[in-house]
C-alpha cells in the first residue's frame, strides 16, 4: 500500500464526559489516511464527519487514542500542535464567514502572515492559492464582501490554499454551489494536489463527487468505522451502503436496473461520463 | 468557554411560579426587592432570608444551577464582605491586632450584606428569569410598561428588540465559536504575545460576527417585513394572557410579606 500521510491509531471522541449529556462522537477509530490521495469521508448526518475533520487538524484532541502526522505524535507538546495547524490546512463548511481583510489578497495571505513568511514569500504563495481556485486579479483587490457567494466561497478555501498545507481536509468545499462552480472549485482542488504532492480529505455528501474525485473512501455510520477502501470497493457493495442510510451515485444505481434487464453486463460504473463510454461501446458491439 | 454564559436562562417547568401571569411576577418582583432592600433590623431580615427560601422551593430550581448563577457574583461579594469587616466601627470590640479592628457591628453588617445581596440574585433569578420564558417575560414587561405610551415611549419597540436580543444570543454565541475555530485553523493564536498581539488577534473575529450580525438584521427585518409586521399599533395577540385567581392570591401574600417586613424593622434579635 502507499505511504501514510496521517494514521489515526484507537481514536475515540466524548463530549461532556461526566454530564448526563455524555456523548461518543468518534469510537475507536484506527485509520492511514493514504499519501498524495484523495480520500472521501461519507456518513449520515451526525456520524462524526465533521469531528473528525476538527481531529485532523489538532483543533480538537481526543480523548482516547493518538493522531499521528509523519508518524510523529500531534498533541506530544503545545508548541508543535500549533504548528500542526499550518501543516495539516482545515477548510470548514460554508468557509465564506472567515472572511474579514480589506482585500481578498490580503485576506489569504493571513495564514501565511500568521506563519511568520516574508511579503514577497506571502506574495507569490497568495497568487498561487488564487490561480489553483481561478481567482482574477479584479476580484483579489476587491474587499471579500463585495464579491459573490462563490467567489467568497474560492477565497476562503484559497486562504488555507496559500498556508501550502501538506494534508488540506475541506468540509463540504461544494456544499450550495451552482454546478459549475463545484466543478471548478473540485477540479481546481485535485490540480492543486497534483502538482504538490499533498493528501486531500474530502467529506462531502454528493456521492457523485466522491465517487469523482476520490481514489479510496472511508464510511462513518454512529460514529464509528463502518468500511474503508477504494471508490471501487467501497460502491460495488450497493447493500452494505443502504445499510448505513447511504447510497450509491445515481449512475451506479442506473447500470445496476440496466444490467438487471440485461441491457448491459456492468454495474461498477461510478462516474457518468465513464459510463456513457461503457454503454456507448456495449451497444456498438450489440449492434454488429 | 462561551458556552458556559447564562443570560436570560429559563428553565422549563409547572410550578406556581411558572405558571404565575409574567406581568403579575414583575410586579412580584419588585415588591420582593423593595422588601429585600428595605429590611434593616435582624428579625425582619430573618423574614427576607425564609421568604427567600420558600421561593426558591416553590420554583424547583436545581441548587447546582442556582449556585452556578451566583458564582459570577463571587467577588463583589468577598470584596463587600471584607469592606464590612474592617471598615464599620461599633461599640463591641472582638479583636484588636495592630491596626486591625474587628467589632462585632462589622461581623453582622457583612453577613447581612452578603446575604442581602444573595436574596437580590437568587429572588430575581427565580421569579422572573430562570421561570419564565424570554417571549412571556418581554411580553410581561410590555404590558406592565403600556401605560408610558401615553407619554410617547414607543413600548412595543423597545420589548420587541428585547425579543429579537434573547432570541439571536445562543445563535451569536454558536457563530462567535466557529469563527473562533476556523481562524485558529489558518494560525491565529490568542493565548501567546503581549496585550497589544492579543487585542491585535481578536480583529479577525469581530469583523466577521459584526458583518453577520448586521446581515442577519436586514434579513430578518425582510422576512418581517413580508409578514406585514408593522409596529405595535393596532396588533393582536394569538395567546392573551388570562389573570387568574392564583396570581391575586400570590401578589396579595407578597405584599402582605413586604409589609410585614416593613412593620419588623423595629424589633431587633436581643442576643445579637
Amino acid at each position: 500500500m502507499t505511504d501514510k500521510a496521517i494514521t489515526l491509531e484507537n481514536v475515540t471522541v466524548k463530549y461532556g464526559i461526566g454530564t448526563p449529556f455524555e456523548k461518543t462522537a468518534l469510537d475507536n477509530i484506527s485509520i492511514a489516511f493514504p499519501k498524495g490521495k484523495i480520500t472521501g469521508i461519507i456518513g449520515h448526518t451526525g456520524s462524526g464527519k465533521s469531528t473528525l475533520a476538527i481531529l485532523l487538524n489538532g483543533l480538537l484532541k481526543p480523548s482516547e487514542g493518538v493522531i499521528r502526522l509523519e508518524n510523529e505524535d500531534i498533541h506530544k507538546d503545545k508548541e508543535f500542535t500549533n504548528k500542526i495547524r499550518f501543516r495539516v490546512g482545515l477548510v470548514f463548511q460554508y468557509p465564506e464567514y472567515q472572511l474579514f481583510e480589506e482585500t481578498v489578497a490580503r485576506d489569504i495571505g493571513f495564514g501565511p502572515r500568521n506563519m511568520g513568511l516574508t511579503e514577497a514569500e506571502i506574495a507569490a504563495r497568495t497568487a498561487k492559492a488564487a490561480k489553483f481556485c481561478g481567482l482574477d486579479d479584479d476580484t483579489l483587490k476587491a474587499s471579500p464582501f463585495e464579491i459573490s457567494g462563490g467567489q467568497k466561497r474560492r477565497a476562503a478555501i484559497a486562504g488555507v490554499i496559500a498556508m501550502e498545507p501538506e494534508v488540506l481536509v475541506l468540509d463540504e468545499p461544494a456544499a450550495g454551489l451552482d454546478p459549475a462552480g463545484k466543478e471548478e472549485i473540485l477540479g481546481g482542488l485535485t490540480l492543486y494536489k497534483e502538482k504538490t504532492g499533498s493528501t486531500l480529505i474530502l467529506i462531502s455528501h454528493s456521492m457523485e463527487d466522491i465517487a469523482r474525485y476520490s481514489d479510496y473512501i472511508l464510511v462513518l455510520k454512529e460514529g464509528k468505522m463502518f468500511d474503508f477502501g477504494t471508490v471501487e470497493e467501497i460502491f460495488s457493495s450497493a447493500d452494505k451502503l443502504f445499510q448505513a442510510s447511504l447510497d450509491v451515485p445515481q449512475i451506479t444505481k442506473l447500470f445496476i436496473e440496466l444490467k438487471k434487464r440485461s441491457i448491459t453486463c456492468r454495474s461498477d460504473i461510478y462516474t457518468v461520463g465513464y459510463g456513457a463510454k461503457v454503454l456507448i461501446s456495449e451497444l456498438k458491439n450489440k449492434e454488429r | 468557554m462561551i458556552k458556559d454564559i447564562t443570560i436570560g436562562q429559563f428553565f422549563p417547568g409547572d410550578t406556581l411560579l411558572h405558571r404565575t401571569d409574567p406581568r403579575f411576577k414583575i410586579i412580584i418582583l419588585i415588591t420582593f426587592l423593595t422588601s429585600v432592600l428595605a429590611a434593616k433590623s435582624t428579625v425582619a431580615f430573618m423574614a427576607v432570608l425564609c421568604s427567600t427560601l420558600i421561593l426558591l422551593v416553590l420554583s424547583e430550581i436545581n441548587l447546582r444551577i442556582l449556585l452556578k448563577s451566583v458564582k459570577p457574583l463571587l467577588f463583589i461579594l468577598i470584596f463587600t464582605a471584607v469592606i464590612n469587616l474592617f471598615f464599620v466601627k461599633g461599640e463591641s470590640m472582638l479583636l484588636h491586632w495592630h491596626f486591625i479592628k474587628i467589632y462585632k457591628e462589622g461581623i453582622v453588617n457583612a453577613v447581612m450584606m452578603v446575604l442581602r445581596l444573595v436574596c437580590l440574585v437568587v429572588g430575581t433569578s427565580v421569579l422572573l428569569s430562570y421561570t419564565t420564558s424570554p417571549l412571556d417575560m418581554t411580553d410581561g414587561l410590555e404590558r406592565v410598561l403600556s401605560p408610558l405610551k401615553y407619554i410617547k415611549v414607543p413600548v412595543h419597540e423597545f420589548s420587541m428588540m428585547m425579543t429579537i436580543a434573547l432570541r439571536f444570543i445562543p445563535t451569536l454565541v454558536e457563530e462567535t465559536d466557529k469563527i473562533i475555530s476556523a481562524q485558529k485553523a489558518r494560525g491565529v493564536s490568542f493565548d501567546t504575545g503581549g496585550l497589544l498581539k492579543r487585542v491585535r488577534a481578536l480583529i479577525p473575529i469581530l469583523i466577521p460576527l459584526f458583518y453577520s450580525a448586521i446581515r442577519r438584521a436586514y434579513e430578518l427585518a425582510e422576512a418581517m417585513e413580508c409578514r406585514l409586521y408593522r409596529g405595535g399599533e393596532g396588533r393582536t395577540r394569538m395567546k392573551v394572557p388570562h389573570v387568574k385567581g392564583s396570581d391575586y392570591i400570590f401578589l396579595f401574600v407578597m405584599l402582605a410579606v413586604c409589609v410585614g417586613i416593613f412593620l419588623l424593622n423595629s424589633y431587633e434579635v436581643p442576643f445579637i
